[in-house]
């Protein structure tokens, strides 16, 4: 792609960026949110037309002025959400729009058939009748991978495909990834993750505010040189935490179950201390979390804040006790997407500014710019609606709807999951701000080095139950490893 | 800076009507300009122009529109909850024909059968609301469902045939006048008033968003979900309610045929309201527009003897281009 420029009202996205993709290569794409990375992908898709530039496919130009001049050009992309019919079986996902016909009728048999074959020539142990909604996510993504082989691609590309899958999984995408390059498919790969460019990229270029910036051979470059290029500046304190001595208890649960995910975890918090806690995907951690803030009806166990014991059965009755959460989904649990930044960052102090009919609306002003100014979102006004917010400022938000409750205790899960890196050294920085003022976090993490250079002691959890707890000072990855996997 | 804040904050409260009003035109633009062209073409127009701008007129267009804008203040509130209900017509007809058989059958006083009617909806609607609060049956199914059995009830008690009132009290609520202005515009004042209040200014309103725009971040968030939708749904019924007893007094008899397809126009008036059926947004503001430019409608057609069969077709067809016109302005302001 050479000299790619999009314009949208207002802002020139891509401003002419070029990138080369190799044959048999992974090539990473890296940048923060707004960065354009997804409008180039887009371009590159057919579902943006961009005002200048030329894309060239094996020397030859090409034009793609559609999603389908770009399939029959061999390119394929495997979008972050996934967009596979779960009503369907694997094998009519995988030929939907073509399916083999016999007599006018769809030869469900030859189209089974067929599926099986590419997918055992993948080693993907799926059975080709099954409903892809009842596969695994990691499953559906090997399914849409497979679709996407299935037209000759000769350019795949992938968009955050690890986010949301566990580790024994990644392993298994990239074993799948290598397999291709083998056969000379050329893959771009997005991530935010950097410690996966080593594992499995070749080359990584790295954008910037819709321009492009640099293009480096991965084994010769470092993870410093990329967030620099990435920020535009040098991040000197990418984990800021002061540590100091923890003050009292502040919470104690014991044998905390809810009979399915969480099975028996006992742990306490002190004053003023990141507790971590580390573990697969699936391990019941946020279950856990969800039993304190009294998501769960009927959950076992005991919970003391303060030394006293307390009925939590409601999020009210954990807002009382001063305990916040902010959820590890944000757009499924907590983003009111249609919604104005004011709306979503004053919903749950209410009662602050309406009393009865009467609203202050000087006061839910104030509220909404007091977290604003304090978490330096970014937004235009606070009647911007959210759902036009990057992923971090989105968190920006959610993180001060919660510090608006004025929590003793705050429980972030995943709380830099989809934030990019400048906007993810920020909010370690008001982590660390909030313990010095005496608030307790407790930070659930699928990011081994973001748990491990924050957290004042990490629990590590497996099926449910807590397998070890360790303290910053006796922690490497390898000990979480070992404790998560058992 | 500090100053110049405070200023500004000065100002901005003392113009904060204009603003409102200014915001208030700028997201309804579209419709508003569409029931402007409407009302300028019929008083221009050489069929209606001697006709459509009397006070006579006027005031018989607003009652017109009056019943179904009481449906559309609840159907509002129950579509930004990403639901719909269904039952509100056949509401209608139960509560007309039974607060018109307790004046007529048991010579109850008016204000009773005004309570009974009111009563009749409150109690649809608590249903609904139980059912779609405690159950994951959809809205629609719920209330097609207390659709049906509401007008069965109102053809069991009346067997069929209208119950006939002709005492003049009883016309006062659908068909009298208080001052100048006819008592359904009066209420309909009311009406808006309270659901712009309850819409806006109270926690409720806030959360009928939340619960609407994203249930399961508002029970993260500690906010009862299924209080809410209880709420709502009674309230839709009330509404309801009051339309029957409105329309039985006008119509001098609670019929079990009234209210047929209220429902629909109560959702055409808020979806060219721009209220999204997805749920999560939508103002009384655009509803009140929808329900005028329904209105005018009718009643534009109706003063240019247009045939009744083709003022279906023509109402569709605006329903259509309303909501196309506000569906490409979406579109522009997203890109």
């Amino acid at each position: 792609m050479k000299g790619i420029c999009k314009r949208f009202p207002g802002v020139l996205a891509l401003n002419n960026v070029s990138v080369t993709v190799k044959a048999g290569e992974v090539h990473a794409l890296l940048g923060e949110n707004g960065a354009g990375k997804s409008t180039l992908i887009k371009v590159l898709g057919g579902i943006y037309i961009a005002e200048e530039g030329e894309i060239y496919i094996e020397g030859k130009k090409v034009e793609i002025d559609g999603v389908k001049a770009a399939q029959e050009n061999g390119i394929a992309i495997i979008h972050q959400e996934l967009v596979l019919v779960p009503h369907m079986t694997v094998a009519e996902n995988i030929f939907l729009g073509r399916e083999p016909m016999t007599g006018g009728f769809v030869n469900i048999k030859k189209m089974t058939e067929d599926a099986q074959q590419l997918l055992d020539a993948y080693h993907m142990n799926i059975q080709a009748d099954t409903l892809v909604g009842r596969l695994t996510i990691a499953q559906q993504q090997m399914v849409e991978i497979v679709k996407a082989i299935s037209f000759n691609s000769k350019i795949l590309v992938m968009d955050e495909p690890t986010s949301s899958i566990s580790d024994k999984e990644v392993d298994f995408l990239f074993a799948t990834m290598r397999n291709l390059t083998a056969k000379g498919v050329g893959i771009i790969y997005i991530s935010h993750k950097m410690s996966e460019l080593e594992q499995i990229c070749d080359r990584v270029t790295v954008m910037r505010d819709g321009e492009y910036v640099g293009t480096k051979i991965v084994k010769e470059t470092n993870k410093d040189e990329l967030i620099a290029m990435m920020v535009g500046r040098e991040l000197t304190n990418y984990y800021t935490r002061d540590f100091l001595e923890p003050g009292e208890v502040v919470l104690q649960c014991s044998h905390i179950s809810d009979g399915k995910m969480a099975k028996d975890a006992s742990f306490e918090v002190h004053k003023g201390e990141i507790v971590g806690f580390a573990g697969l995907v699936g391990a019941g951690r946020s279950e856990v979390m969800k039993c304190i803030f009294g998501l769960t009806k009927g959950y076992k166990g005991e919970i003391f804040i303060d030394g006293k014991k307390v009925e939590i059965k409601s999020p009210i009755d954990a807002m009382k006790y001063g305990i916040a959460l902010v959820p590890e989904d944000r757009k499924q649990e907590a983003l009111y997407k249609v919604q104005s930044v004011k709306y979503n960052s004053t919903i749950e102090v209410l009662g602050q500014f309406i009393k009865g009919i009467f609203v202050d609306n000087a006061k839910e002003e104030e509220i909404t710019q007091r977290y604003i100014d304090m978490l330096s979102t970014k937004t235009p006004t606070q009647d911007q609606l959210v759902g036009n917010l990057s992923g971090g400022n989105q968190q920006k938000v959610i993180i001060g709807r919660w510090l608006a409750t004025n929590p003793k205790i705050l429980i972030l899960d995943e709380p830099t999951r989809g934030v990019d890196v400048g906007a993810k050294s920020e909010i370690y920085a008001i982590m660390n701000e909030l313990v010095k003022q005496g608030m307790s976090i407790i930070m659930i993490s699928s990011e081994l080095p973001e748990i491990i250079n924050m957290s004042d002691r990490i629990y590590v959890m497996y099926e449910g139950n807590i397998t070890g707890c360790l303290d910053r000072n006796e922690v490497s990855q390898e000990s979480i490893m070992k404790l998560a996997a058992n | 800076m500090a100053q110049e804040k405070g200023k500004e904050k000065q100002s901005a409260a003392a113009s904060g009507f204009g603003k409102a009003a200014k915001i208030y035109f700028k997201e309804n633009a579209g419709i508003i300009v569409a029931l402007l062209v409407l009302c300028v073409f019929l008083s221009v127009n050489p069929m209606t122009s001697f006709s459509f701008l009397t006070q006579k007129n006027v005031f018989n267009v607003l009652r017109q529109i009056s019943t179904n804008l009481y449906l559309a203040c609840g159907m509002t509130m129950v579509i930004i909850l990403g639901g719909i209900d269904l039952s509100v017509g056949s509401i209608i007809a139960l509560s007309g024909c039974l607060a018109a058989g307790c004046v007529s059958r048991y010579n109850l006083p008016i204000a009773v059968a005004i309570l009974v009617g009111i009563l009749v909806g409150l109690v649809v609607g608590m249903f609904n609301g139980w059912v779609i609060a405690k159950t994951t049956i959809p809205p629609f199914i719920v209330t097609l469902a207390t659709m049906n059995i509401a007008k069965g009830l109102a053809y069991v008690y009346t067997g069929g045939s209208p119950v006939r009132v002709v005492t003049k009290e009883w016309q006062f609520v659908g068909a009298g006048y208080i001052g100048p202005v006819p008592t359904p515009v009066v209420i309909l004042v009311l009406v808006l008033i309270i659901t712009a209040i309850i819409m806006n200014k109270t926690k409720l309103g806030r959360h009928l968003y939340a619960v609407g725009g994203n249930a399961q971040a508002a029970q993260f968030s500690g906010i009862s979900v299924s209080k809410v939708k209880f709420l709502v749904h009674t309230y839709s019924g009330i509404m309801a309610g009051l339309a029957g007893i409105v329309l039985a007094s006008r119509m001098y008899s609670g019929q079990p045929t009234a209210g047929e397809g209220a429902e629909m126009d109560a959702i055409a008036a808020v979806v060219v309201g721009g209220t999204s059926m997805a749920g999560g947004s939508g103002k009384i503001g655009g509803t009140i527009i929808g329900g005028l430019i329904i209105g005018v409608l009718n009643n534009g057609l109706n003063l240019m003897n247009v045939n009744s069969f083709w003022q279906y077709v023509v109402k569709g067809c605006v329903i259509l281009l309303a909501v196309y016109v506000d569906y490409v302005r979406n579109k522009k302001s997203k890109l």
